[in-house]
Order: C-alpha cells, then sequence, then structure tokens
C-alpha cells in the first residue's frame, strides 16, 4: 500500500539533477575534509553538543547564510524568468514552486534565524549574563530549526517542491488541488522550525527578565536588549498561531478533516485569518531585532547616548500591542464588510506613529554627533531612508478602499522588500558588520565592507524601485510571463539586473569574510569600535563563561561611562579573587532530538505512519531520558579562569 | 549568572517555597508559566475555528443531538477533582511529606486516567455513528479542539508518571519540587481549558 | 545569584500573601477552590437545562461562571501570586489573555462577512 506519489519520489528535471549533483559533491566534500583534519570529534564535542549561547549564534548565523543563498538562487531563477516577455526559462509550474520557496526560506529560514543568531551572540553579553537562562533549551532551539529547514529543503529533491505560495492559500494548497508531498514539506518542517522559535522566544523572555546583571534596571538596558525583549514577546503569542493554522491545515491534508475546505462546511478563509493573526506579529518580529542593531550602531558610531530612549521603549511597546490588532490588512479584499476593513486600515496607520519616533529618533542621535562612516554605520544609515520609503508605501496599502487597486500587485511586492530588505537585511549585515569582532576576534576589511555596501544598495534600488512603477501599471504578483508591449519590458530588465547585481555584491561580502579571516588584524582590545554596551567589556571572543567577574551598573551605557564617567572609580573591580562558575554540560540530546523530528515529519511528508510514529517515539524517549538526567553542570574552577584571563591579557 | 554557585544545594529558608529556592528552580518556573501563556493563545486559535465553525454540520449531526448530558459532566468532574487532587499533593510537598504526596499524586493520575477513556470512549461512539471528522467543518473544529486538549491531558499523565518514579527514588528535594510544581501548573491549566470547552462546546451545544 | 544581588533589577524576591506555605495545617483554599468550582460548573449546567433566559442570556451567563472558575484555578489552585522576583508572569499570562480575546473576538467578527456575502 504505497501512496500514490511513492512513484515519482525523486524528482525529475534537469536543474534538479544538477542540484543532486552539486548536494552529493558537497556532502562528500564536507565529510573528506572533516575526516582529513581528522575534525569529527572537534565538531561533535565543540559544536554540535554545545550549549554556550555564542556557538550557538553563529551556528544560527551559517545556517542562515546558507539558506541566504539557497533563497537567493531561488530569487535570481524568477528574475531570469522575467527579464524578458514570453520568456520559457522556467515552467509555470517551476516558477511556482521557485517563488513558494524563495518566499518561505528568506522569512522563516533566513531573516529570523539570522536575527536569533545576533540575539544569541550579543545579548547575553550586553545585559552581562554568563549565559541564556536555558542553555539546553536553546540547543533544542537551534537543532529544531536547523532539521525544519533542511525537511523544509529536501522537497527540492526528494518529492517535490511546494508550490502554492509562502501562504500556502487553500484551496490551492489544499489535498483536492495539491496532492504531493511539497505542501506536506511546507506544513511539517515550518511547525518544526516554529517549535524552536517559540522557546527561543520564552528563553530570551526569562533570560531579559531575570538575568540582568546587579544594577542594569529595564531602563539601563542597551536597546538591543530591549528590541529582543519585545521580540520574544511576539513569539510567545504570535507562533503558536503558526502552529495551529499549519496543523489544522495537515489534518485537512492528512485525515481528510474539513477546516478549511470548499465542501462539508470549511471556511478557507480561516485559513487566511490564522495565517495573517501570526503573519503581521512576524514582520515585527524580523524588523524589531533590526531596529535594535540599528539603535546600538547609530548611537556608538555617533559618539552619543541614545536620543530619547524612554521614547523608543514605549514605541516599542506600542508596535507589540499593535502588531496584533492589524492583520485584516493582509486581505482587504477578501470583502470582509466595511466595518471590519476600516478598523484594521485606521489601526494600521497607527503603527506608523510609534514608527515614525523612532526614525526621528535616530536622526536626533546623529544630531551634531561626531559620526564615523564605518561599514555597520553605513547600512544603518542606508537604513533610514529606505525604510521610509517601504514604510510610506505601506502606509498607502493601509488605505482599505485603494488597496484594492495594489493588492498583490508588483506594488505590494516592492513595499514588502524595502522592508525586508532596506529594514531586517540591512539591519542584518549591518549587525554582521558590527559584532564580526566579538564573534570572531577580527573586523572585516572596511574597503571590501564599503564595495559590499555601495553595490548592494545600489542593486537593490535598481530591482526593487521599477517594481512600484510596474505594479502601478498592472503588472501582478507571481504571473510567470508576461507578452511584450506593456510597457513592463524595460523595467523588468532592470530589476533583473539590479538582481543580478545583488547577487555579485553578495561576494564582496564572502570574500571579505575570507579575507578577514586570513589577513586581518586581530582585535586584541575586545573593544572594536569604542562601544557604549557591556559587551565589548570582555574580550573579543568572548570566553566561554563570558565574563570572569559579573560587571556591576551604575548607567545606560554602561560600558562608555566605565571608560569615560567622571566616576569611573566605582567600576575598578576590586582584586577579589576569582570564584568558581557554574556552568551547564554539553549534551548531544539536543542534536539527537532535531534528527528525531526529523526522521518523524519525513515520515509523516509522505503518510508513512510507522516511521512518523518511530520518530515521535524517539523524541519523547528523549525527552524522559533528561527528565532523569540530575547530573546537568558543572564548575569552571579558579585555575582554569585564572589561565584564560591570562591568555587574554586581562589578570 | 543563571547557574549560582549553589544552584542546586541552596540552604533552605523557610519563608520561600522549596520550588522557589534555588534560581534555577525559579527561572524555570517563570518560563514555564510563559509556555503556558503561549499555549492559552494555542487554544484560543482553536476555539476561534471551532466557534466560526460550529454551525457549519453539512446536514450531519448538530451539537444538540450529538453531546450526551450526563457522559460530559462526569468528565468535567473527573478533570475538577483531579486538579483538586493535584494541588493537595503540591500541600503536603509544602508541608515536606512524601507519603501524602505521592498518594494524592496517583490519585490524581488515575483520574486523568479515568477521563481519557472517557473521552476516547466518547470519541469512539461518535466514529461508531458516522459523526466522525471527515462528516462536516463542525465536527473536524470539535474533535481538533477537544482532540488537541485530550492529547494535552495524556501528555501529562507520562510526565506525571515519569515524575513520580523520581519522587520515590529522591524524595522532595528543590529539583523534584520544582518538577512537581510545573506539572501541578500544567495539570491546574488543562482543567481551566477544559472549563472553556465545557462551556463553549458542550453547554452553549445544548442551549442553541 | 541575579535575583538576590540585583537590588535594582528585581525589587523584591519576596513571596506574595498566603504565606506561611510551610505551615499550614489542612488545605482550605484547596478545598473551598474544589467546592467553589463544583458550585459553578453545576450553576451553569442549571442555567442550559432549565434553560428559562434567552439564549444570549445563557451564552453571556456560562461564559461569565467559566471565567469565574478560572480565577478560582488561577488564584487558588495554581498560585498565581506567588513569586520569585517579578511579575513577569502575570503580565505575560494578561497579554495572553488580550491576545487569546483578540483572536477569539477578531475571528468572529471578521467571518461574519459570509452572511453578508451569502
Amino acid at each position: 500500500m504505497l501512496p500514490h506519489y511513492f512513484n515519482h519520489l525523486f524528482v525529475t528535471g534537469i536543474d534538479i539533477y544538477i542540484a543532486d549533483v552539486l548536494i552529493i559533491l558537497t556532502s562528500l566534500g564536507i565529510v573528506s575534509v572533516l575526516t582529513y583534519f581528522k575534525k569529527w570529534k572537534w565538531l561533535w564535542r565543540e559544536w554540535l553538543t554545545t550549549v554556550d549561547h555564542k556557538k550557538i549564534g553563529i551556528m544560527y548565523i551559517l545556517a542562515a547564510f546558507a539558506m541566504f543563498f539557497r533563497g537567493g538562487m531561488d530569487g535570481l531563477m524568477m528574475r531570469t524568468q522575467l527579464a524578458v516577455p514570453n520568456n520559457h526559462f522556467l515552467s509555470a509550474q517551476h516558477y511556482d514552486e521557485v517563488f513558494t520557496t524563495h518566499g518561505t526560506i528568506m522569512i522563516l529560514f533566513m531573516a529570523m534565524p539570522m536575527l536569533i543568531g545576533l540575539i544569541n551572540v550579543a545579548m547575553p553579553l550586553q545585559i552581562g549574563a554568563r549565559d541564556v537562562a536555558f542553555p539546553y533549551l536553546n540547543a533544542i532551539s537551534f537543532w529544531t530549526f536547523f532539521f525544519g529547514a533542511m525537511l523544509f529543503n529536501l522537497s527540492f529533491v526528494i518529492g517535490g517542491s511546494p508550490d502554492a505560495g509562502w501562504t500556502s492559500y487553500v484551496p490551492l494548497a489544499g489535498p483536492h488541488f495539491n496532492p504531493g508531498p511539497g505542501e506536506n514539506y511546507y506544513l511539517f518542517g515550518l511547525n518544526l522550525a516554529g517549535l524552536g522559535t517559540l522557546a527561543s522566544g520564552i528563553n530570551f523572555l526569562v533570560t531579559v527578565i531575570r538575568m540582568r546583571a546587579p544594577g542594569m534596571t529595564l531602563m539601563r538596558m542597551p536597546m538591543f536588549v530591549w528590541s529582543t525583549l519585545i521580540t520574544s514577546i511576539l513569539i510567545i503569542f504570535a507562533f503558536p498561531v503558526l502552529t495551529v493554522a499549519l496543523s489544522l491545515l495537515t489534518f485537512d491534508r492528512l485525515f481528510g478533516s474539513h477546516i478549511f475546505s470548499m465542501t462539508h462546511g470549511g471556511m478557507p478563509m480561516m485559513w487566511v485569518n490564522l495565517f495573517w493573526i501570526w503573519g503581521h506579529p512576524e514582520v515585527y518580529i524580523v524588523i524589531l531585532p533590526a531596529f535594535g542593531i540599528l539603535s546600538e550602531i547609530i548611537g556608538t558610531f555617533s559618539g552619543k547616548k541614545l536620543f530619547g530612549y524612554p521614547a523608543m521603549v514605549g514605541s516599542q511597546i506600542t508596535i507589540a500591542f499593535l502588531s496584533f490588532v492589524v492583520w485584516v490588512h493582509h486581505f482587504f479584499t477578501m470583502g470582509a464588510g466595511a466595518a471590519v476593513n476600516s478598523f484594521f486600515g485606521v489601526s494600521t496607520m497607527l503603527i506608523a506613529i510609534p514608527t515614525g519616533v523612532k526614525v526621528f529618533n535616530w536622526l536626533f542621535t546623529m544630531y551634531k554627533g561626531k559620526i564615523r562612516f564605518n561599514t555597520p554605520m553605513l547600512w544603518a544609515l542606508a537604513f533610514i531612508p529606505t525604510f521610509v520609503v517601504g514604510g510610506m508605501t505601506g502606509v498607502m496599502l493601509a488605505i482599505a478602499p485603494a488597496d484594492y487597486q495594489y493588492h498583490n500587485s508588483y506594488f505590494l511586492i516592492a513595499h514588502f522588500h524595502y522592508m525586508l530588505i532596506g529594514g531586517t537585511v540591512f539591519g542584518v549585515f549591518a549587525g554582521l558588520y558590527y559584532w564580526w569582532p566579538k564573534m570572531f576576534g577580527m573586523k572585516l576589511n572596511e574597503r571590501l565592507g564599503r564595495w559590499h555596501f555601495w553595490t548592494f544598495m545600489i542593486s537593490f534600488n535598481l530591482t526593487f524601485l521599477p517594481m512600484y512603477l510596474v505594479g502601478l501599471m498592472g503588472m501582478t504578483r507571481r504571473m510567470y510571463t508576461y507578452p511584450p508591449g506593456l510597457g513592463w519590458s524595460h523595467l523588468n530588465m532592470l530589476e533583473t539586473i539590479g538582481a543580478f547585481g545583488q547577487g555579485i555584491s553578495m561576494t564582496f561580502m564572502l570574500i571579505n569574510i575570507v579575507w578577514s579571516f586570513k589577513y586581518a588584524e586581530r582585535d586584541v582590545t575586545g573593544d572594536a569600535w569604542d562601544g557604549r554596551a557591556l559587551e565589548w567589556s570582555t574580550t573579543s571572543p568572548a570566553p566561554e563563561y563570558n565574563f570572569a567577574h559579573v560587571p556591576v551598573v551604575y548607567s545606560r551605557d554602561a560600558f562608555w561611562d566605565m571608560k569615560y564617567s567622571k566616576n569611573k572609580e566605582k567600576y575598578q573591580v576590586k582584586e577579589k579573587p576569582y570564584r568558581p562558575i557554574h556552568m551547564p554540560n554539553n549534551s548531544g540530546r539536543p542534536f539527537l532530538m532535531g534528527f528525531a523530528f526529523f526522521i518523524s515529519f519525513f515520515g509523516f511528508v509522505f503518510e508513512w505512519y510507522l516511521v512518523g510514529g518511530i520518530g515521535l517515539a524517539a523524541v519523547f524517549y528523549l525527552m524522559f531520558q533528561r527528565s532523569f538526567e540530575y547530573n546537568t553542570d558543572h564548575y569552571i574552577s579558579v585555575e582554569e579562569i585564572e589561565h584564560t584571563e591570562a591568555v587574554t591579557g586581562r589578570s | 549568572m543563571a547557574y549560582p554557585i549553589d544552584a542546586h544545594h541552596a540552604p533552605v529558608d523557610p519563608s520561600v517555597p522549596l520550588e522557589y529556592s534555588t534560581e534555577d528552580g525559579s527561572l524555570k518556573i517563570l518560563g514555564f508559566w510563559i509556555f503556558l501563556a503561549a499555549d492559552i493563545v494555542l487554544f484560543s486559535c482553536l476555539f476561534a475555528t471551532y466557534i466560526v465553525l460550529h454551525n457549519n454540520t453539512y446536514g450531519g449531526p448538530t451539537a444538540q443531538q450529538l453531546f450526551d448530558v450526563p457522559g460530559f459532566v462526569a468528565e468535567t468532574l473527573l478533570l475538577l477533582t483531579s486538579s483538586f487532587t493535584c494541588g493537595l499533593a503540591i500541600f503536603e510537598m509544602h508541608r515536606n511529606r512524601l507519603q501524602p504526596m505521592i498518594g494524592w499524586w496517583i490519585v490524581t493520575i488515575l483520574l486523568g486516567m479515568g477521563f481519557v477513556a472517557m473521552e476516547i470512549s466518547e470519541f469512539a461512539k461518535y466514529v461508531g455513528e458516522g459523526a466522525n471528522i471527515t462528516r462536516s467543518a463542525f465536527l473536524s473544529a470539535f474533535f481538533i479542539l477537544v482532540g488537541t486538549h485530550g492529547t494535552h491531558v495524556t501528555i501529562g499523565i507520562f510526565w506525571m508518571i515519569a515524575l513520580l518514579i523520581q519522587f520515590i527514588r529522591y524524595g522532595i528535594t528543590a529539583v523534584t519540587a520544582r518538577k512537581a510544581f510545573v506539572a501541578s501548573l500544567y495539570w491546574h491549566f488543562l482543567d481551566a481549558v477544559w472549563i472553556f470547552i465545557f462551556t463553549v462546546v458542550y453547554l452553549s451545544g445544548k442551549v442553541s | 545569584m541575579t535575583t538576590h544581588s540585583d537590588v535594582h533589577a528585581t525589587q523584591d524576591t519576596a513571596i506574595a500573601p498566603g504565606q506561611p506555605i510551610n505551615h499550614e495545617k489542612f488545605p482550605w483554599k484547596h478545598i473551598v477552590g474544589y467546592v467553589l468550582s463544583l458550585v459553578l460548573t453545576f450553576a451553569a449546567l442549571g442555567l442550559v437545562l432549565s434553560s428559562a433566559l434567552p439564549l444570549t442570556a445563557v451564552i453571556v451567563s456560562i461564559v461569565i461562571l467559566a471565567v469565574l472558575q478560572l480565577l478560582v484555578q488561577l488564584f487558588l489552585f495554581m498560585h498565581l501570586t506567588e513569586r520569585h522576583g517579578s511579575a513577569t508572569h502575570i503580565l505575560t499570562l494578561s497579554f495572553a489573555f488580550f491576545v487569546a480575546i483578540t483572536v477569539v473576538a477578531g475571528s468572529a467578527w471578521i467571518m461574519t462577512f459570509r452572511s453578508s456575502v451569502a
């Protein structure tokens, strides 16, 4: 009794074969390098079993980079297809698959993990903590995200990619119109990654609330920590909604229920409703940490305190509330009636107020500052106008009657790429250049950084500015080709050139990373940028325990205060002897748990319930085993601390 | 920071309940409260779906025809009582009396099993009458909402059994007390969710 | 270590009212809670079975009774006010109720479009 699509388990097609070969070659390459340099044990002990927030953060960033590459390739394939009218580079079906995976991967497997990675790297250091609240759970979060992403990507070569768009609207994504395993990959991959994200949210919230250094009140926290706090709250309350929506659709597809069916009294619109109850807060989940990064960088490189700190905090809290009451603006055209559309149109426009407050605060922070134009600051500076353009067009989309014109046109595509690239991605690049020395002990090269910045900035605008225009000219989203003579052709060609420009631009970043690892000067001060928050007070990279003595905080911008304030004597740590530091043990179980989930969900994708059941049983067994584990932590001895501090010149 | 020197060996401060006596325990209890907050939102989505779909019976049985008053009242009483006995177990734990604590814990598990057994037989009865998950949107939403709660209870039972073994093995310590307290939060929470299922699904089904 | 030394970040490490937990001899709180739950449950059941009131009134009343019973669980069984450090869990729970009510009421409201379309 094989499922009906067992016959075409392995996807065929020339590009897929090329991908198969590349995947096999890359895997072989990794395996042989690891074996040749005898690095297997190192990989397991230092990385796969780690519970250290800094290493987990780096793994998040690495995985997100891989996903960035995959999603970027999808984007380039789409742009190649749309470069000229009547093109047949991709078939319609293939094009559907490519835009689906592009959107899903970029939001869920690139933007989110990239930001969660940066939070992991920087936030505990900024609050003067030695780790997050639940380090073991942190590892579980990473591995469920990682295996969720792997499961989703596996669809490309085994079974076929999902093709109903990243929003996966029913009935198109329902069992009737989409019988293959592709949509199941989407549902299970996202659900698995979603579990990890929820756990991260809880973990970060408890960390920020309960693990701050002595004296660091809420209103003394760096702004990035505030944005982490608010983002965590959004994750905690938005992700259960995604879990439910995905699970309900899974029931419809696997067990024949009728929640979202066209028949038997089902309500397809309920999917749209639930998806966006999650989807809107999700937008803020990927933008608020970027705001936080920006606030750190603009303060540091202007040499000034952040302007309007309380207003910044207030505006983020307001955004958190509002983000849960605006979701209908994603589907005004559903026709829910004048009252509903008016309410959600107005609530959406309200969000422009706190966002505007933040923009002005950044501008006033720079006002009369001594601005240093290093690469992180360049990204931050580009962020502001780009984001304002995206935001203004967002307010246009919030006007419900006008949205009937803009809805699902390229105008919308342009809008959210201005938000997600101009906002999130610029923020991520800024954060990567900024915290690179903290992660790896050296700055990235400034010259290559500027090349990366300018080529990307120009190509980005070249790609997406014309999309506003073609959108207004009537080009709709997800159309796979178009006839000549509509006035779109030249603009589309420009967009394609811009897209390839962005691709080329990314190679500058890759070259920069390789170059810097080999040749860049090592940062021995720990304070690469003359920073303001506590992460710069320890070495780069920080030792396993982060701080030999837990810092005591007396003001906002604590490290700046330590370096330059008049009363800096109070910070002089008494040369008290070190005390042993209590740290969590490494564990291989989170990795195994992620893998068991992967096996289980892979089984469910193909409706092989035996495989699914065995995998789930393994997950529960591992949880049970953990419950009986009482020896979960160890001490770092005083001698070891002394040794580490001496090596980094800090004793 | 998270791991103070005395994480698992804290001196017992009589004003602080044992489960909060270590930093680690207190962090985990807070983390679990936050998880419950997330679970509230999860159930709210299922309730929203049920409320939107509850009249879409597509010619199949309605809530009025389907639900059996003595059956769901009995389920409610089982779960309510188990929530009470779970509270008693924690009460005894706070008095540092292991034997009564274990006793009430076992009673809680048994009542929970009784609840699950009744729910399974209720579902089996409906399916036997042709009222299965594929019959109508109303039934799909009903089975998924009530079934999700039932799955939570079932997981809770396995969890409580795992903890029972640890109480017998290690007695009442800061670690086991924290574990018991967290499990009890989960159990009371499931009772609270059931009250809303009782009200929104069963009772409302009987009035309309 | 955090909260013990961290005087500014978390104002109090006190245990809220309800103590001394260890010295209570008889579980009054739990018994009161249990009796209240039973009374509330049967009151709701009685309202529905007798159905003297109009439909909307019955629904509103039983939902109010359910909310009361939720409060019984939270305060008498779940030791909601008991804490170590800040009251974060209470704030988080409040926000959860805000989101839950928004989701339920919002979905019901938005989905009424069926009647206007059909």
